[in-house]
């Protein structure tokens, strides 16, 4: 009989469609689970709304928890994520695998607050970068430079 | 809130998406072709939460964000004719709507984040976070661009329409913000004819194969 430990441990190993570093867990979109005899709820919430990996993430988890022999319910909850959800774990493997991670705290307003941010180059560590483009290939990323090592890098967005 | 007021939330954030994302591949520059590109896909993330919440609240069986994004006639889209132009390739348009759009549209999320229904209130609030970066990017372009004749008679041209992209409460608002006079506004309710033919191309793919998923 499948337990809300052994989905929690499973989810933690599908990884994010877009930045496979890390995983569903490590992002913070799993927000619960709750499990009746051979049915699961995993209560998900997407990082931005125009990720265009949610029905990817929902399919995985369902595929996954089939293999435990359950069945799943993903219920989407489209408010609730923050930057702040990722696990520290998550920000360890986004920054070892060259995403800088979300500045800590509230998501900037105004672009001096965001200016404001010191940032880390994941390559080298100088915190001489700059901001490039707000935006980036994902909604949930935005585009920095290191001065110090002349490295382009992606940094999670404080959401 | 009603599916109807919803319904118009969700009209100018996808047809505006929509108009956004003809920048993909064609934006003077390589920054603002992903700027572009990833504000569009966005406001088509919002509008499919606030498609969601009506299709909750309405009252017909199977309708889902995707019927009411889709299987609805050009007259039952209740976006207003600010979203509706196509602004490709005139650069100093396309950042004047951007503009006049995140700063009339900030108002109407600050009124929404106060909402009595708690789903409402919630999503607006997550909006508003995500929203905050495409309004840093249209004062960003705002600041730079606002003693350029062409971008300031685009503003200008606008300014109608944006004005009546809001409810009459909130506009003396953004008359404010804006430090500008209030004008006659365009209001929401009849389309431009820009609406159809963008309609006929956005719902090609549904109306020729039902139930086509990708």
């Amino acid at each position: 009989m499948v337990t809300a430990e052994r989905v929690w441990e499973a989810l933690a190993e599908i990884p994010d469609p877009e930045i496979p570093a890390v995983s569903l867990v490590d992002l913070g979109v799993v927000r619960a689970v709750t499990v009746e005899g051979d049915r699961v709820r995993v209560e998900f919430t997407p990082t931005f709304l125009g990720c265009p990996a949610v029905e990817v993430m929902c399919a995985r988890m369902v595929e996954r928890i089939k293999e435990l022999g359950a069945e799943a319910e993903i219920d989407v909850a489209a408010e609730g994520w923050s930057s702040d959800r990722i696990t520290p774990e998550g920000r360890r493997k986004l920054e070892e695998s060259g995403f800088a991670p979300p500045a800590p705290g509230a998501a900037p307003s105004t672009l001096l607050q965001l200016q404001r941010i010191v940032s880390r180059c994941p390559y080298c560590g100088s915190e001489d970068t700059r901001l490039e483009n707000l935006f980036g290939p994902t909604p949930c990323r935005s585009i920095r430079y290191c001065a110090s090592c002349r490295q382009p890098f992606e940094q999670f967005k404080t959401l | 809130m009603s599916a109807r007021e919803l319904l118009a939330l969700a009209d100018d954030e996808l047809i505006l998406g929509w108009r956004n994302s003809e920048w993909t591949g064609i934006a003077p520059f390589l920054e603002e072709d992903v700027a572009f590109s990833s504000i569009a896909q966005t406001e088509i993330g919002h509008a499919r939460a606030w498609y969601e919440l009506a299709a909750r609240q309405t009252e017909r069986g199977n309708v889902d964000a995707d019927a009411l994004a889709f299987d609805r006639d050009p007259d039952e889209y209740r976006c207003a004719p600010l979203v509706e132009t196509r602004l490709v390739p005139d650069w100093a348009r396309t950042i004047a709507r951007h503009w006049l759009y995140e700063t009339a549209d900030a108002i109407r999320i600050e009124a929404l984040k106060a909402s009595d229904d708690p789903e409402v209130a919630g999503l607006a609030e997550k909006i508003d976070r995500e929203e905050a970066y495409h309004r840093m990017h249209a004062d960003m372009w705002a600041d730079r661009l606002r003693d350029e004749a062409r971008f300031r008679s685009a503003v200008d041209e606008l300014w109608p329409s944006a004005l009546g992209l809001l409810e009459p409460g909130q506009r003396d608002r953004l008359c404010e913000i804006l430090g500008r006079e209030p004008v006659d506004p365009v209001e929401r309710g009849e389309h431009t004819e820009e609406l159809r033919p963008l309609w006929e191309e956005m719902t090609m793919v549904r109306r020729s194969v039902p139930g086509a998923s990708w």
